[in-house]
């Protein structure tokens, strides 16, 4: 699952980083590319749905109705009613909420600790890097989903522990992309003169290190987005993420799985929202690096 | 190449030591009393404090952690809270099925993944190639435990309505047990490894040595599998370890979807039962593999690329 903490992949991105960003040719390609748009659509129409639905459904989302249990759709309830009698597009769109919320917050603790550990790692070299990089190497050591369900077992469930566990597991790939960046860029001509001039080296990281890496940064935070929504819905489906009565994806299509026999519908919208969305990051950030970066096309 | 497997196996120890010492301080962050959470809502003092004599919770930090290393060494991991087994007699009982699964998913997913890439790159920017390289953005995208449920609801139920037989969604029988959980897991895989299939064998056709192997008049077959393939191999090989540890992530999920009895569900159904030195067992067991994997998969790209080293 984490293919995007990849050092190969990481690498090619950060090579990505200062060729030929200039505004123009880089929106040039942005625009060809379908599927930023398609992926972009998506999202916007995630957006619509989780402000707008909540207003046009009056139904209350966590009220039980066991009389309207397993309701197939219908013009009151378009995706039809949930085990316990709740609107199923209702609650989908209010979850909406919580995983955009979650991925987000995940990745900006991923960014706030990965970006500066990086960037020192690559810029001071030596035993710093040495530290930084046994640290990623720890990190990078659990598989997938596992440092976060380990973290999340430890934690509990819970949003708050939920954003912590995937935002930890977010690290590693920050901190393998900046350190590259900043390898090649502390050798650059401006970084030399800005040393000459004896700006001190913090100053250095912060000015010119950090903000000449955001191009592949701005990337695999796009595609770290689709991997934060992934995990965090995977423990929510295995009972460990945000818990009920709050709709959540994950948890939602976790507790359908008992009604799989009588009421497949159920089952398949959840999932198929999570898919969604992360696709729509995966386009996003795959036509991000291609603008960014043609050569890698 | 000894200095470098010498080397490269030293460099991988402090990596076990810090994964080993992450998951000795995972118990010490449950909140509160770590004995108490472990023994449940309905323990009594008695059993609480047999828990924290039985996980040395009793003893100063540095010493359990002391203790924790030297059972390490010794290949002990504890006792189930739970079952009252050893933790390593828990997991090997599971782990034949976890194995079993994430090989079976390997090899389908390589060898799909490899015939894939292989025509795409024959026919670059052709349908076909747009299709398959499509997959794999819907491959990682795709949430593995849905995918299963999906597999299920169309091959288990589905079938069955209609009278076709179908598979067994759950448990692991006999061979056809097999079909839908590795599927699953395989098809998560298939896109990324024709991607890097397809991108390794593109560069590698416009290399010098390809179009000399085409002018002398070999065969297309033989220019494609003897000349391109053997040599954009090295690429592929990482992503298929890399993804071999992906389905060791994707297992937990996968078996939790199947009621598979492998290592991911014991991890699953231990969490739940605070049952924390079976969890710190699998993870430890998890990540251990995963970091042989990547070790072998390093070993392996210097045996296959002699101009490789470090």
């Amino acid at each position: 699952m984490n293919l995007l903490g990849s050092p190969d992949v990481v690498v090619d991105l950060a090579e990505a980083t200062a060729t030929d960003t200039s505004g123009g040719r880089t929106w040039a390609r942005l625009r060809r590319h379908r599927s930023v748009w398609v992926g972009v659509g998506v999202l916007i129409a995630y957006v619509a749905a989780t402000l707008v639905l909540p207003l046009l459904l009056h139904y209350d989302p966590n009220r039980n109705n066991l009389a309207d249990a397993f309701l197939g759709s219908s013009p009151a309830h378009p995706l039809g009613t949930d085990e316990l009698g709740r609107d199923e597009l209702l609650r989908l769109a209010l979850a909406a909420r919580f995983t955009l919320f979650v991925g987000f917050a995940a990745v900006a603790i991923g960014l706030a600790i990965g970006l500066p550990l990086g960037a020192a790692s690559g810029y001071y070299g030596g035993w710093v890097d040495l530290l930084i990089q046994r640290f990623t190497d720890i990190l990078l050591a659990f598989p997938g989903i596992l440092l976060a369900l380990a973290l999340v077992a430890a934690l509990g469930p819970g949003l708050k522990n939920v954003i912590v566990s995937v935002g930890i597991a977010s690290i590693p790939a920050f901190i393998r992309l900046v350190r590259a960046s900043a390898l090649s860029i502390r050798e650059l001509p401006y970084v030399e003169a800005a040393r000459a001039l004896g700006v001190p080296s913090v100053v250095i990281v912060l000015r010119h290190v950090i903000p000449n890496s955001l191009a592949p940064v701005i990337v695999q935070a796009t595609l770290q987005l689709g991997f934060a929504i992934l995990v965090a819905a995977g423990l929510g489906f295995l009972g460990l993420g945000v818990q009920p009565p709050t709709p959540e994806w994950g948890s939602m299509l976790g507790l359908s799985r008992n009604y799989i026999f009588s009421d497949q519908a159920l089952v398949t919208y959840p999932g198929l929202a999570i898919f969604g969305a992360v696709l729509a990051f995966n386009l996003l950030g795959d036509g991000l690096r291609d603008a960014l970066d043609p050569r890698m096309k | 190449m000894l200095t470098y497997l010498a080397r490269r196996i030293l460099l991988a120890v402090p990596t076990l030591l810090g994964v080993a010492s992450i998951v000795f301080l995972l118990v010490r962050l449950l909140p509160g009393d770590p004995a108490a959470v472990i023994a449940g809502p309905q323990a009594t003092d008695v059993d609480i404090e047999r828990i924290r004599h039985q996980l040395d919770l009793d003893q100063p930090l540095w010493l359990q952690y002391v203790n924790f290393l030297t059972r390490l060494v010794q290949g002990n991991l504890g006792i189930s809270t739970r079952s009252g087994h050893t933790v390593v007699e828990e997991i090997f009982t599971r782990a034949p099925y976890t194995i079993e699964l994430a090989l079976i998913a390997t090899v389908v997913a390589t060898a799909l993944g490899i015939a894939m890439g292989l025509l795409a790159s024959t026919r670059p920017n052709s349908k076909l190639d747009l299709g398959i390289s499509g997959l794999a953005v819907f491959g990682i995208s795709m949430p593995v435990y849905w995918l299963g449920l999906m597999l299920i609801i169309l091959f288990s139920i589905k079938f069955h309505e209609w009278n076709l037989g179908g598979l067994p969604a759950a448990g692991a029988g006999d061979w056809a047990g097999f079909i839908l959980p590795s599927t699953t897991l395989a098809l998560f895989s298939v896109g990324l490894v024709a991607r890097m299939t397809r991108s390794a064998m593109l560069e590698v056709l416009g290399q010098d040595y390809v179009r000399t192997a085409r002018a002398k008049g070999a065969n297309r077959r033989s220019v494609l599998i003897k000349h391109a393939l053997r040599n954009a191999l090295v690429p592929v090989i990482t992503a298929v370890s890399l993804q071999f540890g992906a389905l060791l992530g994707g297992a937990v999920l996968t078996e939790t979807v199947f009621s598979w009895p492998g290592v991911g569900r014991l991890l699953v159904d231990s969490i739940f039962a605070r049952d924390y030195p079976v969890v710190q067992g699998v993870v430890l067991i998890f990540a251990f593999a995963f970091i042989l994997v990547n070790l072998i998969t390093d070993l392996a790209y210097a045996y296959v690329d002699p101009r490789i080293r470090y």
